[in-house]
């Protein structure tokens, strides 16, 4: 069966389903206790899938396969890169019900219930090994939050919760008619057997096209990319923290697991088109950000900018780049997800996100002004964080593939730091700019929870990467050795450098 | 030879003995007699559909051709006859509220079931189009069952001088069918169609198809489906929008493969056009509606539009596609119509607005979790089951190579979801409104919560065995 002799893929998927079954029926303060004791054992059993992980074993393991529904299969496994999605998924998830405890007051019941399904779908969406089996999963997680963002969003939630749904919805279903046509075409809907196929070059291009209508969106990629700052601003904390940290990693994924491996040459044809959209991405959304007086709707569009760097890593078709994309992705999960805790802490005592109104943090909440500017650290990309690791190996990557990316791309990170320290400043320093922001009180132990893990883990990462990177080192080389053939020209051609003739050396070399 | 031929049609036997039977207690013990006749309607029903596990549902021709009890006919037939108990059983409650509790009713339904029987078993032009007539004149009746409330009268009067034109209108294209082959069997008009068709039997096919589009309230001939359905009794409605269109669609599906095989290119534009222009129009009309069961008269349209996808595939995997579409489509429009007849206010009044389902989650969190259930699965958002048989058909469709059909028609259902998501944000966003009446009776939550568990993503375990079943039914056309 497996190294741990127990279906675990499937226990993981399993438990927090029926444990969101459960909460519907019960009341409030169970259903909190009951979503927390469900996540932190799925995070525990993610610990145990961890260290059960056989580096640099077979590319997919914790396979199982039942033939359960006549057309696909329930078929799951894991490889580096989905092991460490996984992991992301089941960490953020016990804090996303932490910072849930005391801000979601109405109908406590179903809003676990519905994170408790979204814990599943997530999960189901990396393991799935089964091309349709990954299309339910991938597309059901829009039901779990567009009620989350519906229910116990702000003001605006309608508008923002419709936008989300029928956005993500439109991009996904083209993908499935391509999915369906290589179904028939490839006799399987295996996706390990899939990522070997070679698709006719003709045809790649069409199902890259529809693939990318679904990943760029959930991505998302400029020009797609304006669900997620109506999303993100309407959603309650957790669901911010939920959709920055792992469900923007979907797309992501799967750029990695679909459209590079299966479509290789449609890749390397229209890499200049994924180029230009994350260099405009990169830019553009950098200075919207600049300029934005909700904070949650900085942080959202900052993390535009940082799936741009994704994108850029993962199609410079070397190993920097697409080791550096993955990094991103993890790091982008821990911090983005703690920048939004953090707007969710002062959201919770002021109930506005608008930055004038706040001011001079640092004097009343110097524990909350620590933490925060870790993270804004960490976002900049500070050396020693996270963030830091990834975005360097992702330009080094597109610096190999083409250096005017690189460059663009580089202005990226000036940008930011621009964006999160002038946010910084404004929150944290100066002179509280109402009475009400003077009085707030500092970090609760809950709060302090919510928050120090995901610190650590954001220096763990930045300090030794190697822990994540090892992972997924040999699947990252699998690619790799899939993707040679079409790997595009680059412009930076390295030359053997003339080393100056030193005969005075050789002579020296024949008297001994 | 005769006997024999009895035999295979021994579901029609059934109901039709079993309703004229029926009719005669009604006659002598009134209306008192309701309930019994009910319970003796759906046991009439049962055993019809048990017969089909006999010769009658693969026993092949009958009466020199003019019938066929194949695995085809069997499918349509249980899918047909088990609408019709849940009509029957549906219906008690409301028209015993209205005070309108008649045991014409059930006998009605058997009068329809035997009529729809007849179509989806008819190899002849003139057995189709008296099963269709059986079929619609207890339609009519059935719409105005309400004779009292002018919304029912009119109701029927509507569906009554828009079906006889339709009807005529077949019956004009079955006429020139005949004068240009010679015959009204299927397979004479398939024979004479295979050396390509002559411009008289073009008009044919054009005639008998639009009249046929009618019946499944295919755009462009969809006109009647939301008044009709809004004025209708609910119950009634209920029926109309699951039983006919199952049987209409089998009828569609067997003179197109059947008679009209040879000739796919010609009619396969036609369905391609009705197929996209239902599921765009019924996406973009609904979107305006106030009222509950037009809205569910829209989405009939809408549904209807991506069944016919499969047929357009006009492969086998096709009509399979078509016909497990209508398979789970049933359960869940007749789900939702479950949930609407238990929309009424504190006094126990049927109301209709989707404005009064504000906050239904709050009130009543079964029902409305039932409701969004539904919704959902008549979207086709995965991973409920109603994205399924969306799946199977633009499968076929992609199987035969119309993959540009298949994106466009996947993209138009995006315009659908608009409305259903209008809905669940109406239960679930909104805030509360007055509550409704608690549920009356046992059974109809029972139903509610079986078909909602039917269509939610325990349903992705019949795959197979709905596979198999609905395949059986297509290879019996090819």
């Amino acid at each position: 069966m497996n190294q741990l002799g127990f279906p675990v893929l499937t226990l993981l998927i399993a438990l927090p389903l029926l444990a969101g079954v459960f909460c519907l029926f019960t009341s409030a303060a169970t259903a909190r206790w009951l979503a927390l004791g469900a996540t932190v054992a799925d995070f525990l059993l993610g610990i145990l899938l961890w260290t059960r992980y056989d580096v640099g074993g077979a590319q997919w393991q914790f396979v199982e396969s039942v033939p359960l529904f006549g057309r696909f299969a329930w078929a799951l496994g894991i490889d580096g890169i989905a092991l460490m999605l996984i992991e992301l998924s089941v960490f953020l998830m016990p804090i996303c019900i932490l910072a849930s405890w005391d801000s979601i007051e109405k109908r406590v019941p179903e809003y676990m219930a519905a994170f408790l399904l979204m814990e599943s779908l997530m999960i189901g969406v990396f393991a799935a090994q089964d091309l349709f089996l990954f299309y339910l999963f991938f597309e059901a997680g829009l039901i779990p939050m567009y009620l989350i963002i519906g229910i116990w969003g702000g003001a605006n939630r309608i508008y923002a919760s419709y936008k989300f749904f029928l956005y993500t919805l439109l991009g996904s279903v083209l993908m499935l008619i391509a999915m369906l046509w290589m179904a028939r075409q490839a006799g399987t809907t295996d996706i390990p057997t899939l990522m070997a196929y070679d698709f006719p070059v003709q045809a790649q291009t069409w199902l890259f096209l529809a693939f990318f209508a679904s990943f760029a969106v959930k991505m998302p990629m400029w020009p797609v990319h304006t669900w997620l700052p109506d999303a993100h601003v309407q959603a309650p904390t957790a669901g911010s923290v939920i959709l920055a940290g792992v469900l923007l990693k979907m797309g992501g994924y799967g750029f990695i697991r679909f459209s590079l491996p299966m479509f290789p040459e449609a890749s390397s044809t229209l890499v200049w088109f994924v180029f230009a959209l994350s260099m405009v991405a990169v830019v553009y959304t950098s200075l919207v950000a600049l300029v934005q007086n909700d904070m949650k709707k900085l942080i959202a569009y900052s993390s535009v900018a940082h799936m741009a760097f994704v994108t850029i890593g993962l199609f410079a078709f070397n190993r920097q780049g697409i080791e550096g994309g993955l990094m991103v992705m993890l790091a982008h999960g821990l911090v983005s997800g703690a920048l939004f805790l953090c707007v969710g802490v002062v959201y919770d005592r002021m109930h506005t996100r608008e930055i004038d109104r706040y001011g001079g943090l640092s004097n009343n909440m110097p524990k909350y002004a620590l933490l925060f500017m870790f993270f804004t650290m960490a976002s900049v990309g500070l050396p020693g964080t996270a963030n830091f690791v990834g975005e360097f190996l992702s330009l080094v990557g597109a610096y190999g593939a083409n250096s005017w990316v690189a460059a663009v791309a580089t202005t990226g990170i000036i940008l930011g730091a621009a964006y999160m320290l002038y946010l910084y400043r404004r929150i944290a320093f100066g002179e509280a700019r109402t009475t009400e922001a003077a009085k707030m009180f500092d970090l609760n132990p809950r709060e302090i929870l919510c928050l120090v893990p995901i610190a650590l883990a954001t220096l763990w990462m930045g300090v030794y990467p190697e822990s994540f990177l090892a992972p997924m080192r040999a699947d990252v080389g699998t690619l790799l050795a899939r993707i040679e053939r079409a790997r595009p020209a680059s412009d930076a051609q390295l030359a053997m450098g003339k080393a100056p003739a030193l005969p005075s050396a050789a002579a020296h070399g024949e008297a001994h | 030879m005769m006997s024999g031929s009895l035999l295979l049609t021994l579901p029609e036997v059934i109901l039709s003995a079993g309703a004229l039977l029926l009719l005669m207690i009604a006659a002598f013990a009134g209306d008192r007699a309701t309930q019994l006749i009910s319970a003796l309607a759906v046991l009439l029903l049962a055993a019809a559909g048990f017969s089909l596990f006999g010769p009658a549902g693969s026993g092949g021709s009958a009466f020199g051709g003019l019938y066929v009890a194949d695995s085809f006919a069997a499918f349509a037939k249980l899918l047909i006859y088990g609408a019709a108990i849940v009509s029957i059983i549906l219906a008690h409650g409301y028209f015993a509220r209205a005070g309108a509790l008649r045991a014409e009713y059930p006998i009605l339904l058997l009068l329809s079931s035997v009529g729809m029987g007849m179509m989806v078993s008819a190899t002849d032009l003139l057995t189709l189009y008296v099963g269709l007539e059986l079929q619609s004149l207890s339609a009519y009746v059935l719409a105005s069952f309400m004779r009292r409330d002018l919304r029912s009268a009119e109701a029927g009067l509507k569906y009554f001088v828009l079906g006889a034109l339709a009807s005529g209108i077949l019956l004009y294209g079955i006429s020139l069918l005949y004068g240009f082959t010679g015959t009204t069997l299927f397979s004479g008009v398939a024979g004479a169609a295979g050396d390509g068709l002559s411009t008289g039997e073009l008009f044919g096919v054009v005639f008998v198809l639009a009249g046929i589009a009618f019946k499944i309230s295919a755009v462009p001939f969809h006109m009647w489906t939301p008044d009709v359905y809004e004025g209708a009794p609910t119950p009634v409605t209920a029926f109309f929008a699951s039983a006919p269109k199952v049987a209409a669609m089998g009828l569609l599906v067997r003179v197109a493969i059947g008679a009209m095989g040879p000739a796919e290119t010609s009619w396969q534009q036609i369905v391609i056009f009705s197929a996209l222009a239902s599921t765009i129009l019924g996406g973009v009309a609904a979107i305006g509606q106030s009222n509950m069961k037009r809205l569910l008269a829209y989405s009939s349209i809408n549904n209807v539009g991506f069944a016919l996808f499969g047929l357009a595939a006009g492969s086998a995997d096709g009509v399979a596609a078509t016909m497990t579409y209508m398979a789970v489509y049933i359960v869940m429009t007749l789900g939702s119509f479950l949930c609407v007849l238990q929309m009424r206010d504190a006094a126990g009044n049927q109301v209709e607005t989707i404005a009064s389902l504000s906050g239904l989650s709050r009130t009543r969190p079964g029902l409305a979790a039932a409701f969004a259930i539904f919704m959902f699965s008549l979207a086709g958002i995965p991973p409920l089951f109603g994205f399924w048989p969306k799946f199977l058909v633009f499968d076929a469709l992609v199987a035969v190579g119309l993959w540009p059909l298949a994106m466009i028609g996947i993209a138009t259902s995006v315009i659908g979801a608009y409305y259903y998501l209008k809905i669940v944000k109406t239960m679930y966003f909104d805030e509360p409104e007055a509550a409704y009446a608690p549920m009356e009776s046992k059974v109809e939550g029972g139903l509610i919560a079986l078909s909602a568990l039917a269509v939610s993503p325990l349903g992705y375990l019949a795959i197979p065995f709905l596979a198999a079943t609905s395949m059986a039914a297509a290879k019996a056309l090819f």
